[in-house]
C-alpha cells in the first residue's frame, strides 16, 4: 500500500531499501504512462503507446503466426526458443465498465483473487504451488478490458499451465481469502483518498463522463467493496471469462502446436460467448469546468482535458503525433518546455490521447506548487489555444515524426514487451501487418492534418480541470483562459 | 497486485544460457565483457542480438552520499543540470537531440552513483556517445538556468516527499538509522539545502568527480564488444584522465548503542502502520555470503504472500491488512533491511501489530529456517534472475550498478552459485546477528491530526540525540 510509486521510467530502487526511494530520476518525466496513477490506468495507458511505436520489422527476425487451437482458440504467437520461457498476455473484452451498479470495483477486486486459491488447492496451497514451478501469474483491470499476464520457464509448462487454468476456471473464493483481499482493498482505497494524484485522476474521470460506467472509480468505495462477496465476484468472472471476448497472444520457446494444446487446455472449457452489458458510446461533458478538491498539501495536483478522437477516426493518428508535439514528448514537447523548462513552475507536465473503447480523451496533468497553479494552468490553457489556432511549425512535426518512427524497435526488444504490443493490436482489432504499416501512417501526416485535428480536438471551451490541493487560482477566464 | 510491490535486489539478475534452475548453471558462458580505455575509463558491453536496439548508460562513481556538508542534494541537481548545455549542444537540446534520433533519454541519482542513459536504434550508437562524452566535460552553465531548474527540484521534492506521508517518514527513519554516514540523508535533499544550491555548487562537484577515470561505460543489446570498443576509443577515449579526481572518503557510523522510534502524525496516512529498518551489511561489506544469506532471510520472511510475515500478520492473525519486508545489499557502505505492515481493520493500537510482527523476527533469529523455506527461497530468486534477463535495459541497470560499487561481471553472474551455497545454518545465524534492535529504527504513521496545527504534520524522536547532521 505504501509503494511510493516512483515513476516507471526510474524503476530502479532495485537499489535502494526496497520500501523506499533512494534515487531520483532527476531528468525525470519521460511520458504520460507514469503519470497516470493507479495500476490498472498504468496498464492501459501502457497499451496507448502501442500502435504508434513500428518500422517494418522492429526485431530481429520477429515473425508473428497466427495459431487456431483444435477447438477453435485463436491467438498470435511470436516463436523465440533462445531463452527456455515463454510469455503469454491475454484480455477478456469487459474490465471495470462491466462492473454491476453498486458493486464498483468488482472486476479489480477478481484481478487480485485468481492466486488466492483454485479447485481443490487453498490459498496458501495455490501460491506455494506457484513459487513451487517459479511461474508468474497475474491479473489487471482496466475499463474496457480484464488483462492476463502469464510466464513460465519451458520446463514447468505443463504444471504452470494447468494452474492458469485453474485460476480462470475454478477461483475458489474462500471466504477469508475474501475478507484479508478485501481488507487490503479497503486499505489501498484509504490510501488513495489521500494521495492527490489519485483523487485528482478520479474526480477527473467522475466529472468528464457523469453517468457513464467510465465515471466510476475502479477501485470501488468502501461501499462497494463492503457487499461484494464470493457471489459476485464468480458472477462478474462468468458474465466476462468466455471465448468470445477472448484475445490471446504468446511469445517465446513455444511451438504453433504446442501454443494450439495449450490455448484449449486454459481456456477450452469457458462459455463460447460473454454476458456483457451494452456500454454507450460517449464523450466528456461539454463545457469549461474548473473544479478544486480541497486538500492539505503543500503542492497541488491538476488533471485536465477534453474529449479526443477515437481509434478508427482518420484523424487519430494526427490528433497522436500533435499529443506528441504538446505534451507526450517529455523534454521536447510543448508544455515542458513552457512550465517546466523555461519557468521551473512543475517537475512533471505531461499529456495523453487515450482511445478508449467508448470513448476517447485528451488529458495531461501538471503538480505544482500551490501559489503557482493558477499561473501553470494559465500557461497550458495558452498553449493548447495556441494550438488549436495553428500556431504548428513543420519541424515540430517533423520532428514528432522522427522520434516516433525512430523510436519504434524501442518497443520490441524484448519478449515481454512484444507480448504486449501485439496484445494492444488485437484489442484494437487490427492484424499483424498494422506493424508494417504503421511508420508510413505517421509519415503521412502533413502540417494541414495537424492543423486540422488540433482545432477540432483542442477546444478550450471544453477543457475539464479538476485539482486537488490549496491551489491559488484566478478566476478562469470566460474563454476558457 | 494486491501486494505492494518491492523491488527486488538488483543482483538479482542475468544470464540467457542458464538452462534450469539448478547450480550447474555457473558454468555458463559469461554474457558480458569487461576492458577499461587507455584513460581509465572502464567498459562493460552486454550483447543480445534479438532487436537492433541498444541501451546505452554512463555510471559515475559519485552521489548523494559524497556531497559536500550542507549542499545536500547537489549530485541530484547536477544531473538535471546535465542537460543544459555545451559548446556543441544549445540549451535543454540534449533530450531534444536524441528524441530526433528516435531514442529515449533520461538520468537517475542514488546516494553511490549517477546514471546516465539512452536508449536507441544500434546505428544511431555512436551520435549519442559523442554528446555524452562531450558533457562528461564541457557542460556550461549560467545562474539563471541553475535558478529555474532550482525550482523545479524544489517541486519534485514536493512531489515526491512533501505531498506523501509514507515518504515522509521514511526520510525521518532514514535520518535516525545512520548516526554518522550521509546515507542518512534524503538523495533529494534537505529543502532548506536545496534552496541555496548554487552555479558553483554544481560546478564544484562536477569538475570533482565527473571524468573518465571515475565513469563506467555499459552498452548493452545488439552490438559486440568489439564494436563497442571502437567507439568508445573515439569519443569517451579522447578525454584526458583527470589525476585530481576525488575518491570516495565517507564518515562511518560507530556501533549503535540503542534503539530508535519515531511517531509521525498525518491526517493523510490512510491506516495506521508500522515500520521497520534494520542497518546490516550490503554485499560489498559482508563477510563472504552474508549477503546472500540475508537475501534469503528476507525472501523467507518477507516477500509476498507465501512469507511469514504475511502469513502471521495478515492470514493468521488478521492484524494487518498487508506486511512486508525486503533486503538491499547493493550499495558500498551498508545495507538495509527494511520491513512494513499496514493495520487492518479493527486493530486499535498499533502495538499489535509491531508485537506481531517481533514475534516473527524473535522465531527467525531462534530458530531460524526449515530446509524447504531454503530451497523454495534460492529458486524463487534465481527463478527471477533468469526472468529479468529478457530486458537488455534491466541488464545493463544491473551490471552497471554492480560496477559502480566495485563488484565485478563475476560477481553479478556468479550470484546464483553463490546464493545456492547458502546453508539454513547461515540464514539463522545472519537473522540472530542482524535482526538487532540496536541497529534498528522503528516508525509509526499515524492518521491523527496533527499536533501543532501547521496542516503538514509533524513528527517527533523519542531519542532526540538521533538527527542529521548537516
Amino acid at each position: 500500500m505504501h509503494q511510493m510509486s516512483m515513476s516507471r521510467a526510474c524503476d530502479m530502487h532495485a537499489s535502494g531499501r526496497p520500501l523506499l526511494m533512494l534515487s531520483f530520476c532527476g531528468h525525470g518525466v519521460r511520458s504520460a504512462v507514469r503519470q497516470i496513477g493507479g495500476s490498472a490506468t498504468v496498464l492501459s495507458a501502457a497499451f496507448a503507446l502501442l500502435f504508434f511505436a513500428s518500422t517494418s520489422l522492429p526485431a530481429n527476425a520477429m515473425k508473428i503466426q497466427t495459431v487456431k487451437s483444435p477447438g477453435g482458440i485463436e491467438a498470435w504467437l511470436v516463436e523465440e526458443h533462445a531463452v527456455p520461457m515463454m510469455a503469454m498476455r491475454f484480455a477478456f473484452d469487459g474490465g471495470s465498465a462491466q462492473d454491476p451498479d453498486e458493486q464498483e470495483g468488482v472486476s479489480n477486486f477478481l484481478s487480485a483473487m485468481l492466486d488466492e486459491g483454485a479447485g481443490d488447492l487453498k490459498s496458501s496451497e495455490f501460491q506455494d504451488r506457484m513459487e513451487d514451478l517459479s511461474m508468474r501469474m497475474n491479473f489487471e483491470d482496466a475499463k474496457d478490458a480484464f488483462y492476463g499476464n502469464f510466464e513460465t520457464l519451458s520446463q514447468y509448462r505443463p504444471e504452470a499451465t494447468e494452474m492458469l487454468k485453474l485460476a480462470l476456471t475454478k477461483p475458489r473464493f474462500d471466504a477469508d481469502a475474501v475478507e484479508r483481499i478485501k481488507q487490503q482493498l479497503m486499505a489501498s482505497l484509504a490510501y488513495a483518498a489521500r494521495d492527490p494524484n489519485r483523487v485528482a485522476q478520479n474526480a477527473w474521470y467522475a466529472t468528464a463522463f457523469k453517468g457513464h460506467p467510465y465515471a466510476r472509480p475502479a477501485s470501488g468505495t468502501e461501499a462497494s467493496l463492503g457487499k461484494i462477496t464470493g457471489a459476485e465476484l464468480e458472477a462478474y468472472r462468468k458474465r466476462v471469462f468466455a471465448k468470445d471476448n477472448l484475445k490471446v497472444v504468446a511469445v517465446g520457446d513455444i511451438t504453433p502446436e504446442q501454443l494450439g494444446k495449450m490455448l484449449d487446455d486454459v481456456f477450452g472449457d469457458l462459455p463460447e460467448k460473454a454476458e456483457l452489458a451494452p456500454v454507450s458510446i460517449t464523450d466528456p461533458v461539454a463545457g469549461a469546468q474548473q473544479n478544486v478538491v480541497d486538500m492539505n498539501v503543500p503542492q497541488s495536483v491538476a488533471v485536465f482535458g477534453m474529449g479526443a478522437m477515437p481509434r478508427r477516426d482518420p484523424d487519430f493518428i494526427p490528433a497522436f503525433v500533435l499529443n506528441q508535439i504538446l505534451g507526450g514528448g517529455g523534454f521536447a514537447s510543448k508544455l515542458m518546455e513552457e512550465v517546466r523548462e523555461k519557468r521551473g513552475l512543475a517537475y512533471s507536465v505531461y499529456t495523453y490521447v487515450y482511445p478508449f473503447r467508448h470513448a476517447s480523451v485528451f488529458s495531461g496533468g501538471v503538480a505544482t506548487r500551490n501559489d503557482m497553479m493558477g499561473k501553470s494552468l494559465d500557461i497550458i490553457r495558452q498553449e493548447l489555444q495556441k494550438m488549436a489556432d495553428g500556431d504548428l511549425k513543420q519541424e515540430d512535426l517533423d520532428n514528432a515524426k522522427s522520434y516516433l518512427t525512430g523510436a519504434y524497435p524501442l518497443r520490441f526488444d524484448t519478449n515481454a514487451k512484444i507480448a504486449t504490443q501485439l496484445l494492444g493490436l488485437r484489442m484494437d482489432d487490427f492484424d499483424p501487418s498494422y506493424i508494417e504499416k504503421r511508420n508510413a501512417l505517421i509519415e503521412a501526416v502533413t502540417l494541414d492534418d495537424l492543423k486540422r485535428v488540433a482545432k477540432r480536438m483542442l477546444n478550450t471551451d471544453n477543457l475539464i480541470v479538476t485539482i486537488v490541493g490549496k491551489p491559488e487560482l484566478e478566476q478562469p477566464k470566460a474563454k476558457g483562459g | 497486485m494486491h501486494m505492494p510491490g518491492v523491488s527486488r535486489s538488483i543482483f538479482t539478475l542475468v544470464v540467457f544460457l542458464m538452462l534450469a534452475l539448478a547450480p550447474q548453471t555457473a558454468s555458463a558462458e559469461p554474457r558480458a565483457s569487461a576492458f577499461k580505455l587507455s584513460n581509465g575509463m572502464e567498459v562493460i558491453v552486454i550483447p543480445d542480438h534479438r532487436a537492433p536496439v541498444v541501451t546505452h548508460m554512463v555510471w559515475y562513481k559519485v552521489g548523494s552520499a559524497d556531497e559536500p556538508k550542507g549542499t545536500s542534494g547537489i549530485a541530484h541537481f547536477l544531473e538535471h543540470l546535465m542537460f543544459k548545455s555545451t559548446d556543441k549542444i544549445a540549451v535543454g537540446d540534449f533530450s531534444k537531440i536524441i528524441s530526433r534520433l528516435g531514442g529515449e533519454d533520461n538520468a537517475f541519482t542514488g546516494q553511490d552513483l549517477t546514471a546516465y542513459h539512452q536508449r536507441i536504434a544500434k546505428d544511431r550508437l555512436r551520435t549519442l556517445m559523442e554528446m555524452e562524452a562531450d558533457r562528461m566535460v564541457n557542460l556550461r552553465l549560467t545562474d539563471d538556468e541553475v535558478a529555474t531548474e532550482r525550482q523545479v527540484i524544489i517541486e519534485e521534492r514536493r512531489s515526491r516527499i512533501d505531498n506523501n506521508p509514507a515518504a515522509r517518514l521514511d526520510e525521518q527513519m532514514s535520518a535516525a538509522l545512520y548516526l554518522a554516514h550521509p546515507y542518512g540523508i534524503p538523495v533529494i535533499g534537505w529543502a532548506h539545502e536545496m534552496a541555496k544550491l548554487s552555479r558553483e555548487d554544481a560546478l564544484k562537484f562536477y569538475k570533482r568527480y565527473y571524468a573518465p577515470n571515475n565513469a563506467i561505460l555499459v552498452v548493452s543489446g545488439d552490438v559486440t564488444p568489439e564494436e563497442v570498443k571502437k567507439l568508445a576509443e573515439e569519443t569517451y577515449g579522447k578525454i584526458p584522465a583527470n589525476p585530481d579526481v576525488d575518491t570516495r572518503n565517507r564518515p562511518q557510523d560507530p556501533p549503535h548503542a540503542v534503539p530508535r522510534r519515531l511517531t509521525l502524525k498525518d491526517p493523510r496516512a490512510g491506516n495506521a502502520s508500522f515500520h521497520r529498518y534494520y542497518m546490516v551489511p550490503s554485499y560489498v561489506t559482508g563477510k563472504p555470503g552474508e549477503a546472500e544469506a540475508l537475501e534469503v532471510l528476507m525472501k523467507i520472511v518477507g516477500d509476498g504472500a507465501t512469507s511469514r510475515l504475511y502469513r502471521s500478520l495478515v492470514v493468521d492473525k488478521k492484524v494487518a491488512a498487508t506486511a512486508r519486508g525486503g533486503y538491499s545489499g547493493s550499495s558500498l557502505d551498508s545495507g538495509t533491511i527494511s520491513l512494513y505492515a499496514v493495520a487492518g481493520a479493527g486493530v486499535e493500537d498499533l502495538k499489535t501489530v509491531e508485537e506481531a510482527v517481533d514475534a516473527v523476527l524473535d522465531d527467525v533469529r531462534k530458530n531460524g529456517v526449515t530446509e524447504l523455506e531454503l530451497q523454495r527461497a534460492k529458486k524463487s530468486l534465481t527463478a527471477d534472475f533468469i526472468y529479468q534477463s529478457d530486458n537488455q535495459a534491466t541488464l545493463a541497470r544491473q551490471y552497471g550498478w554492480s560496477a559502480t560499487i566495485g563488484r565485478s561481471i563475476a560477481d553479478v553472474e556468479g550470484w546464483p552459485d553463490a546464493l545456492a551455497k547458502v546453508t539454513a545454518d547461515e540464514v539463522k545465524k545472519a537473522a540472530a546477528t542482524y535482526l538487532d534492535a540496536k541497529n534498528s529504527v522503528t516508525g509509526w504513521l499515524l492518521p491523527e491530526a496533527e499536533d501543532d496545527g501547521k496542516g503538514a504534520g509533524s513528527s517527533t524522536t523519542e531519542q532526540p540525540a538521533v538527527h542529521t547532521r548537516s
